[in-house]
């Protein structure tokens, strides 16, 4: 797992360390990011939805908006009223382990009309809760429901927030950054007679990192 | 001698003929299930009052394993995701990195991408034809579909010498060169192709009992197939004309010349002819690409250790399925930060109890077919 300072604000814009290795090759040329507060989406956002955008960024013609996690309701559907994007692509989340807020939970918008993405991010801290899209999108629904599952960010308002990948009962969240990669005890929920709680492959077990 | 009371009138057993729902398994054992799907159905007699897929039976934390490992290494994992159309998930995983980095492909290689993916999405919509025809009692159009896809396989593995996890593109390109005689083998396999889709469609276009298994079966609008995020033939067959080789062209699909296949109904029967009619397309820019090839190089210049900017990008491609994109998080080192598979076949299924919902259970199996599911790319 990566080790890596975490970034400034929402955007994961810190510079790239300057270890570039090999002079045998030219290296492609890079793209740079730069802020993109003026774009006319972020502009119509912060004009409908007050208070709501933190900072803006544009990668690769990809624009990124970081936004309250209280207004994202709110901004989702303007982005689906107003901007006519009407497709939610995907709802993720990253886990920034030691930065403050430690997730970001990321949005992704299709526009048919403008044949054009957006991003949109909100930073949330462990154990708060997130308004759930599924109320906007319905295709919302199976996405956040994953990223409760694999990050134990947890939707308000969501009509089934139930895991989906893993089992009810199942301990931790697989993609939290210090969930351990051989994996942990899953055996105590679903066979209590033949696991106790606390069964399966102790911490020190020879045989435990087998398990993936 | 006092009568017991009847067995009908005791208050704990309950009597036969009041129960109206029950609650029914369906899978994860299921063979019509395409894989390890369980279905928890609320039926009333044969009338599925409700369904509830309950998924993750194949759930391996390939998001995890791509953290922990560097870019070049992620792409067999993308192998096991759909295994239906392997080269298509190495593809929407290197376009993403190749998106991340900035980098330009040399010609042949996208060429020869454009090949592999629509060989993957003929071979993938093969397995889809032949095991919904079984679903439904059609057993023939297998044995046609997988004398196909056994020839499309024996392409791929000349090529990469992998039939199924391919692992055939790298970041920048591709690993190998097309061996000598492919290409003349391809177009002779691709001149041919035509003619055995008409043998499928004469098999199943027109009967009777296929479209009364289909027709009217499962049927969404284009405008909520949006709502849903619904994309690919399924999207397509409500008459939604999106693609994303049309939409957002990647590789030299700007280039070809094909047509988007739509029909109106978006029920199960429409999905069908659209499924074949883009494999009849598929051809077409089979045979436009082996026009166009030329020698030239197959990588473009990529660094030697792949490390991105600390960026983060969403890339996507038409899969056989639908839109299959990745969100690369980079923070700069060789490994992704956080790599998000947006797989089309979850978000497909998330639609399934909708569109089961009042129809029998032996249209659930037609309908568990059409929206063309892999359960290694819904679990990931």
């Amino acid at each position: 797992m990566a080790e890596t300072p975490p970034p400034a604000g929402g955007a994961p814009g810190a510079p790239a360390p300057a270890a570039e290795a090999p002079k045998k090759e030219a290296p492609p040329a890079r793209l740079e990011g730069k802020d993109a507060s003026a774009h006319p989406w972020v502009e119509s956002i912060r004009a409908a939805v007050p208070d709501s955008v933190v900072s803006a960024r544009e990668y690769a013609k990809q624009i990124c908006v970081v936004v309250a996690k209280e207004k994202i309701v709110e901004v989702a559907r303007h982005l689906k009223d107003r901007e006519d994007f009407r497709y939610c692509v995907d709802v993720t989340a990253v886990d920034w382990k030691r930065r403050e807020p430690r997730f970001d939970v990321v949005y992704h918008f299709y526009s048919f009309s403008k044949n054009d993405r957006i991003r949109v991010k909100c930073g949330v801290a462990d154990g708060q809760e997130v308004p759930s899209i599924a109320g906007v999108f319905l295709s919302a629904n199976w996405s956040e429901r994953e990223a409760y599952d694999m990050f134990g960010v947890r939707f308000a308002g969501h009509p089934d927030l139930r895991r989906i990948l893993t089992w009810e009962g199942f301990h931790g969240h697989p993609l939290r950054k210090d969930f351990p990669l051989e994996g942990v005890d899953t055996g105590a929920a679903i066979y209590p007679e033949e696991w106790p709680e606390g069964g399966g492959p102790a911490a020190n077990d020879p045989n435990r990192k087998v398990v993936s | 001698m006092s009568h017991e009371k009847p067995i009908l009138e005791h208050p704990e057993v309950p009597t036969l003929f009041d129960v109206q729902e029950m609650e029914l398994n369906f899978g994860p054992q299921h063979p019509s299930t395409h894989g390890v799907l369980r279905l928890v159905l609320k039926v009333d007699g044969e009338k599925i009052l409700e369904a509830r897929p309950e998924i993750g039976y194949l759930h391996r934390g390939t998001e995890k394993l791509f953290e922990t490992q560097t870019y070049p290494m992620g792409i067999p994992h993308t192998d096991r995701m759909d295994y239906t159309a392997a080269a298509t998930n190495n593809h929407a995983f290197c376009l993403t990195i190749e998106k991340l980095l900035n980098l330009e492909i040399p010609r042949r290689a996208q060429l020869i991408r454009v090949i592999l993916d629509e060989l993957q999405r003929l071979a993938s919509h093969l397995v889809w034809l032949g095991t919904s025809g079984i679903d439904l009692g059609a057993v023939t159009p297998f044995w046609y579909c997988f004398r196909e896809r056994e020839q499309i396989l024996d392409f791929f593995e000349e090529y990469c010498g992998a039939r199924l996890t391919l692992n055939c593109m790298r970041i920048g390109g591709l690993p190998f060169d097309l061996t000598p005689g492919w290409t003349e083998r391809l177009s002779e396999f691709v001149d041919d192709l035509p003619a055995r889709i008409d043998d499928y469609e004469q098999l199943l276009t027109e009967n009777r009992i296929w479209k009364r298994r289909t027709i009217g079966v499962g049927v969404i609008s284009g405008e909520e197939c949006i709502e849903r995020g619904l994309t690919g033939p399924v999207l397509r067959g409500s008459g939604v004309e999106w693609d994303l080789r049309r939409a957002q062209p990647y590789e030299c699909y700007e280039e070809l010349d094909f047509v988007i296949p739509t029909r109106k109904n978006g029920d199960t029967y429409d999905r069908y002819i659209v499924r074949v009619q883009e494999m009849r397309q598929s051809v077409r820019i089979l045979r436009q690409c082996l026009d166009r090839l030329e020698p030239g190089e197959i990588r473009g210049k990529v660094p030697r250790v792949i490390k991105p900017p600390a960026e983060e990008v969403y890339a996507s491609i038409e899969s056989p399925k639908g839109e299959l994109g990745f969100y690369c998080v980079s923070n700069g080192s060789n490994r992704p930060y956080r790599l998000h598979c947006r797989p089309p076949s979850f978000i497909n299924l998330q639609a399934l109890p909708r569109l089961a919902k009042g129809h029998l259970i032996s249209d659930l199996v037609a309908l568990i077919g059409t929206i063309d599911i892999v359960l290694g790319e819904v679990d990931r």
